[in-house]
């Protein structure tokens, strides 16, 4: 079985099963909800190189994404720009901002980090919400283009809107994929491990955790303003903290610090919220408690801890193999023994 | 090569280190003794640059070393190997030493060649390069933690209690080692409880209690030393 789910297998499977998804269900509604999930992922991951790799809770993610989508809204609506160079810029905006926010934010640590990022969150919301003059407030904005068309290509269909994004997150996975199998990945998870350590062997911690920062809020970025083309209409409440809780949540259940938890707990929860929608605000009583059980019992997440059984599977094979062979081996010594006595 | 000079270090209110006076000459073993509690990590964190000395004036090579960042001190040649076997337990034993020349990342060449150096001085890494650093066992997580220091190719390594819960054989082949990189070109300083293998290594020593220095001298004179005697060798 552990060689059948095999990783070399698994990722063209799934790639192939995200492409042919459209065609399997037909369902417009599906696709839609599919399209949401993966631009969730791409703020989780932004979300799982910072906190889970690097160690830096950040509750201030969905105020990111929030500027984001706000920056393409106001671009494209209020200034007339064109999409992508708004989109371009929409991105360096949040990156700008989380560069200078995280100049102050990182000489804090630990809890004190996490309510320092939760205080800008909820700045960053507040400012959304009342700036009535520039952000149309609790209006919202109205009226976000779709994506320019790339050469003859257009993004006006949803299922033109599926591929792009599935294809922005193929990149952002790979682009991730490389960080944490580089030196810059392993440095960011020595700054986990122990700060002190990471410093003793010459890792300037501030200027790695700035620069892990950053990408995370250029990722948040991207996944609003992502959504703000995808819904077409953006209001406060995207900054609002609950969808930080969201996109942790997603990253808690498929696995905090793991390649593949983004996507497995986004697709997941996303999924069953959309099953659950009748419930309304009720069925945080469920996922409530599933959370808890899991942060208890489960902290690696659906992702880390199959990895994890892996892991324990694979050395108790190689202790019985070792155990195997001394058996095999001990009727010969035995005889010797009994020679020699 | 490392002048500590009336070095005072305070962790709030508590004074943890009393105007240090302490020097280390290029080529030396220079072993810091005393209790758990005397001051010797302290002592280390603050050439380290962990810590910052709250008066005095810590000397590398004749530069000023106070105001450098702790990053800025490896690079000048400092390296610290902490106590506790720090290692990095969900790296391999490879990744771990790859880490440890993170000075010279740049330098693919020469980390090839001080990881080869490594393997030299500990076989038993070579064997165990894929495994996780967390399922070593503690004289193996020892040698990776002294080897990961040695591949930033330190001039000065600070090694912080390396026999702390060894088995006494493998504390002498610790020793033994510890001798060799110095033998090498790397000066050592080292603090120690187990002053009676330490001292038998060094060229000087300093002894600690209560965060200021009370004795200092060569290891001859040390070792003769009747306190000393009573208080860490047991004789």
């Amino acid at each position: 079985m552990a060689n059948i789910i095999n990783k070399r297998f698994i990722i063209p499977v799934l790639i192939l099963f995200a492409i042919v998804f459209p065609f399997v269900t037909q369902n417009d509604y599906f696709i839609h909800v599919m399209t949401l999930s993966f631009i969730w992922m791409i703020g989780v991951y932004g979300l799982n190189l910072l906190a889970g790799y690097t160690g830096y809770l950040s509750l201030a993610h969905a105020g990111f994404f929030a500027v984001g989508a706000y920056s393409l809204g106001l671009l494209t609506v209020k200034a007339q720009m064109n999409f992508w160079l708004a989109f371009v810029l929409s991105l360096i905006i949040t990156s700008v901002l989380g560069f200078l926010i995280g100049l102050i934010a990182l000489r804090t640590k630990e809890h004190f980090f996490a309510i320092y990022t939760l205080c800008v969150g909820y700045i960053l919301y507040l400012i959304i919400d009342k700036w009535d003059s520039l952000t149309e407030g609790v209006r919202g904005l109205i009226g976000i283009p779709a994506p320019g068309n790339i050469g003859p290509i257009s993004f006006e269909t949803p299922l033109s809107q599926y591929y792009l994004v599935l294809a922005i997150l193929l990149v952002v996975i790979l682009i991730v994929y490389r960080i944490v199998h580089s030196l810059t990945g392993r440095t960011y998870i020595a700054i986990r491990n122990s700060e002190d350590l990471a410093l003793t062997i010459g890792i300037s911690t501030m200027k790695n955790k700035l620069e892990v920062f950053v990408l995370s809020t250029f990722f948040a970025g991207l996944s609003g303003a992502l959504y703000a083309s995808f819904i077409r209409f953006i209001g406060p409440d995207i900054g609002n903290i609950v969808i930080t809780f969201d996109l942790l949540t997603y990253l808690l259940i498929g696995g905090i610090g793991t390649l593949s938890g983004p996507i497995v707990g986004t697709v997941l929860v996303v999924w069953i919220s959309q099953q659950l929608q009748f419930l309304q605000d009720y069925r945080m009583l469920i996922f409530g408690p599933i959370l808890t059980l899991l942060v208890i019992f489960y902290p690696r997440g659906i992702a880390g801890s199959i990895a994890g059984w892996n892991a324990k599977r694979a050395e108790k094979k190689l202790a019985k193999a070792q155990q195997d062979e001394r058996f095999s081996q001990s009727p010969i010594s035995a005889e010797n023994q009994v020679k020699e006595g | 090569m490392l002048k500590l000079q009336d070095v005072s270090v305070k962790y709030g209110s508590f004074t943890a280190v009393h105007n240090v006076n302490l020097e280390v000459s290029p080529g030396q073993i220079v072993v810091l003794l005393g209790a758990n509690g005397a001051g010797k990590s302290t002592i280390f964190k603050t050439i380290s640059g962990l810590n910052k000395a709250s008066s005095g004036r810590i000397e590398f090579e004749g530069e000023p070393l106070n105001k450098r960042s702790p990053d800025k001190i490896v690079q000048s040649g400092i390296v610290q190997c902490a106590e506790g076997r720090k290692l990095f337990p969900s790296m391999t034993v490879e990744e771990n030493l790859k880490m440890g020349a993170y000075v010279h990342r740049k330098n693919k060449k020469g980390i090839k060649e001080s990881m080869k150096h490594v393997f030299e001085l500990f076989p038993i890494l070579e064997e165990k390069q894929v495994d996780m650093a967390g399922s070593l066992s503690g004289g193996q997580q020892q040698m990776l933690a002294i080897g990961r220091a040695l591949m930033a190719k330190p001039k000065l390594m600070l090694l912080d209690e390396p026999s702390i819960g060894l088995a006494p054989l493998i504390v002498e082949q610790m020793f033994e080692v510890i001798k060799t990189i110095n033998r090498e070109g790397t000066t050592i300083l080292l603090a120690e409880q187990n002053a009676n293998a330490a001292l038998r290594i060094a060229d000087k020593g300093y002894v600690f209690e209560n965060g200021a220095v009370v004795l200092e001298g060569t290891s001859e004179e040390l070792f003769a030393n009747d306190e000393i005697k009573k208080a860490y060798i047991g004789a």
